[in-house]
């Protein structure tokens, strides 16, 4: 069997596994990729019937509007539920504060709403499109992971998980994180995206757009997220992304591949990984992703 | 392009870092920036040279020790396949970790320093491979280098190793020489060692027939086993008969029209429809994902068995399992957990341990009547309600099985049924 039938078979295993092993599951939809990805596996996992899960978005403000736009679109043309929840939101209500400065990001924010909306929900399962290829940490956790009632992960603590029997039992308050496709590449994903045809937002293919240029990294001036400072040089450039997160911390890749034939051709030349090139988060520490998911991040 | 799944277990001492370092390196699957991370990391620790563990190591208590805690994975592609590497912890307080590694794999690699020889981890990590059924064995004899890559010294390993693995019944058992550190044998070819005419591990990792059960039987003769996970009904105006199960083909093939019988319930039919993203197929095999629609109407839900006919597995309330135990709590005979096998889940209770075996000197221990982390036991169970399965050594996915603590809810042992009693 071809390795993307075999990836795929297993990622829809998971799936109906969270539908069969929980109350109130839910998707974590971004509009990136690997969450695009995950919505065709679930389509493929419970069609003809709906999806026993709704998707849910937890919105930094800082999207960018193409992939909003684009997530709408999705969620209206399969029909299923799309909850959105804003850190805008959380900010106020709690107070909290936000990081300021150079790179400031509401990256870490996304962690209290994420949670809030597990509260208010009561999702016990959420379903999300990390991949053990992405980072070390990730590299470690299992498929069905066990957070506790504050989120977080502890990689001491975490389940044998044998063969393909995934253990969901949790106390009331727990809820664990699934990751169908753990075991995907980033090419795995490009290639199964080409083979089936699956349609992405625009900024994943070359444009041109206004950027600054920032410690070497090309940071989209949209929405006047990131406030250009005095040695920042704004450019214009022909660019596209190659993962999608928050403006403010996801950098875009000098490029002319307008098509996905000649996307995945250039991911498979490059020699800089995913993160590498495009995350401005992860290179805070060499244990920054660990740290994050311990605090209850993805 | 097919897919191979290996496990290697070990610690930076036993070379295992640099070996797959060094797989990983030789076949340009390290990127600049992951490459570059690494030599910064090694720079602050003061020691100079590029630490290759920093790369698999990936917790923060990982590095601290120097040591790997817990399973991760690696993924790498040559032009003629993809591999997952499973990169275990080889201490023995880790054995949990190893066994949770090792049961999806279809290859081990077994690290052997040329300078020790067969010594109690070799025999360790042998008999987890063993046990957990990974069909293929590649004993690595690393560090040919200390020896003077000495033909006699590696001979001497492999009469010594074959002896070790006629007690397992190891039959697929492959030995290389090599030195990972200078690169001999692990993606290319060694001039240190004009004697050894057999693969390279690379060449074998890209070679070798990926059979997940040993026995090498055609497709449609191994048992047809499809545990339902979710029934799918979507209650709609133009739906509103549609009833399907959903699951995924655990072992063999299923036919349209095929007689297949439900358990434990026992209750037959016969296959309406296979149903695989909305298109109908006339047959479907493991490890496909499908939707199966049945010509009666009968009472079928989640935990539920779907099975060929004409090849039954055992059903039964008393087991013989052999038993890896995951939890610091200590499992007493008597004590009562949940046994998951499949999408079934039911009470059971740990009636006798006949034997405690020793992993290390594969000694039995009899009259034994507690098990502490890490221990492997050959067990009796009895359950609550009648399971189905086909024994471990035939068939790993429908004879695994996990148990459960009932008040904790966490995975505290691996099952690997054997029959019942």
């Amino acid at each position: 069997m071809n390795y993307l039938d075999q990836l795929e078979s297993e990622s829809i295993h998971i799936m109906r596994e969270v539908a069969g092993q929980f109350e109130r599951p839910a998707l974590l939809f971004s509009g990136g990729k690997d969450s695009i990805t995950l919505v065709h596996l679930a389509l493929k996992a419970f069609r003809p019937g709906k999806l026993p899960f709704p998707l849910v978005h937890i919105d930094t403000g800082h999207n960018f509007q193409e992939v909003l736009n684009f997530r709408d679109k999705l969620a209206a043309q399969i029909g299923e539920k799309l909850i959105v929840r804003h850190v805008e939101d959380t900010i106020r209500e709690k107070k909290l504060k936000e990081p300021t400065g150079r790179n400031a990001t509401r990256n870490g924010l996304q962690t209290f709403t994420l949670l809030d909306a597990i509260e208010e929900w009561e999702f016990d399962a959420c379903i999300g499109g990390a991949r053990r290829d992405e980072e070390k940490a990730r590299a470690k956790e299992r498929v069905f992971s066990v957070r506790d009632e504050f989120g977080s992960w502890d990689p001491k603590r975490q389940r044998p998980e044998l063969w393909n029997l995934y253990n969901g039992r949790i106390h009331k308050g727990e809820n664990v994180r699934v990751f169908p496709i753990s075991n995907w590449t980033e090419l795995d994903v490009w290639n199964y995206i080409r083979r089936e045809k699956i349609e992405l937002p625009s900024i994943y293919f070359a444009h041109e757009r206004e950027l600054l240029i920032r410690d070497g990294k090309l940071m989209a001036t949209a929405g006047g997220v990131i406030k250009p400072e005095a040695d920042d040089q704004v450019v214009r450039r022909n660019v596209r992304f190659r993962t999608v997160g928050d403006i403010s911390c996801t950098a875009a890749s000098e490029s002319k591949a307008a098509t996905l034939d000649s996307v995945i051709a250039e991911i498979q030349a490059t020699r800089i990984s995913e993160r590498g090139e495009t995350r401005m988060d992860d290179q805070l520490s060499e244990a920054a992703m660990e740290d994050r998911k311990k605090g209850g991040y993805f | 392009m097919d897919l191979l799944r290996f496990i290697t277990a070990g610690s930076v001492d036993d070379g295992k870092s640099t070996l797959i370092g060094r797989l990983l390196y030789d076949s340009k699957s390290i990127l600049t920036d992951q490459l570059e991370a690494i030599e910064r990391a090694s720079k602050s620790r003061n020691d100079g040279s590029i630490d290759l563990a920093l790369l698999t190591d990936g917790l923060r208590s990982e590095r601290e020790q120097g040591i790997t805690i817990d399973v991760a994975y690696r993924y790498f592609q040559t032009p003629k396949r993809k591999f997952i590497i499973v990169d275990a912890p080889g201490h023995i307080q880790y054995t949990r970790n190893m066994v949770t590694g090792a049961s999806n794999c279809q290859l081990a690699i077994v690290l052997v320093d040329a300078r020790l020889g067969v010594v109690e981890q070799t025999r360790r990590h042998s008999l987890i491979a063993s046990l957990l059924g990974i069909p293929h064995l590649v004993v690595a004899i690393n560090k040919m280098d200390l020896v003077g890559y000495s033909q006699d010294v590696y001979s001497d390993i492999c009469i010594h190793y074959a002896d070790l693995a006629k007690k397992l019944n190891a039959h697929q058992v492959t030995y290389i020489p090599m030195s990972a550190l200078n690169g001999d044998n692990v993606v290319d070819r060694s001039t240190s060692m004009p004697w050894y005419e057999g693969p390279t591990l690379l060449d074998h990792l890209e070679t070798v027939a990926i059979n997940d059960e040993s026995d090498g039987e055609p497709l449609d003769r191994h048992p047809a086993r499809f545990p339902v996970q979710y029934v799918i009904r979507p209650q709609t105006a133009e739906l509103h008969d549609y009833r399907g199960y959903a699951g995924k083909i655990t072992s063999g093939l299923f036919r349209k029209g095929d007689s297949i019988t439900i358990l434990p319930s026992g209750a037959t039919s016969t296959i309406e429809a296979i149903e695989v993203a909305e298109k109908h197929l006339d047959e479907a095999a493991t490890p496909q994902s499908v939707i199966l629609h049945l010509a009666t109407d009968i009472d079928i839900s989640r935990g539920d068995l779907i099975v060929r006919t004409e090849r039954l597995p055992v059903t039964s309330q008393t087991v013989e399992a052999m038993l890896c135990w995951m939890d610091t709590k200590e499992l007493k005979t008597g004590s009562k957990y949940i046994l998951q096998v499949g999408t079934f889940r039911t009470r059971c209770s740990v009636r006798e341990i006949a034997y405690q075996l020793n992993i290390e000197t594969y000694e039995q221990i009899e009259g034994i009547d507690n098990l502490k982390l890490n221990d492997m036991a050959k067990v009796t169970l009895r359950t609550a309600q009648p399971i189905s399965f086909d024994p471990y050594p035939k068939n790993r996915t429908t004879g695994g099985a996990i148990l459960i603590d009932e008040t904790s809810n966490v995975t505290v042992g691996a099952l690997m049924l054997m029959g019942e009693v």
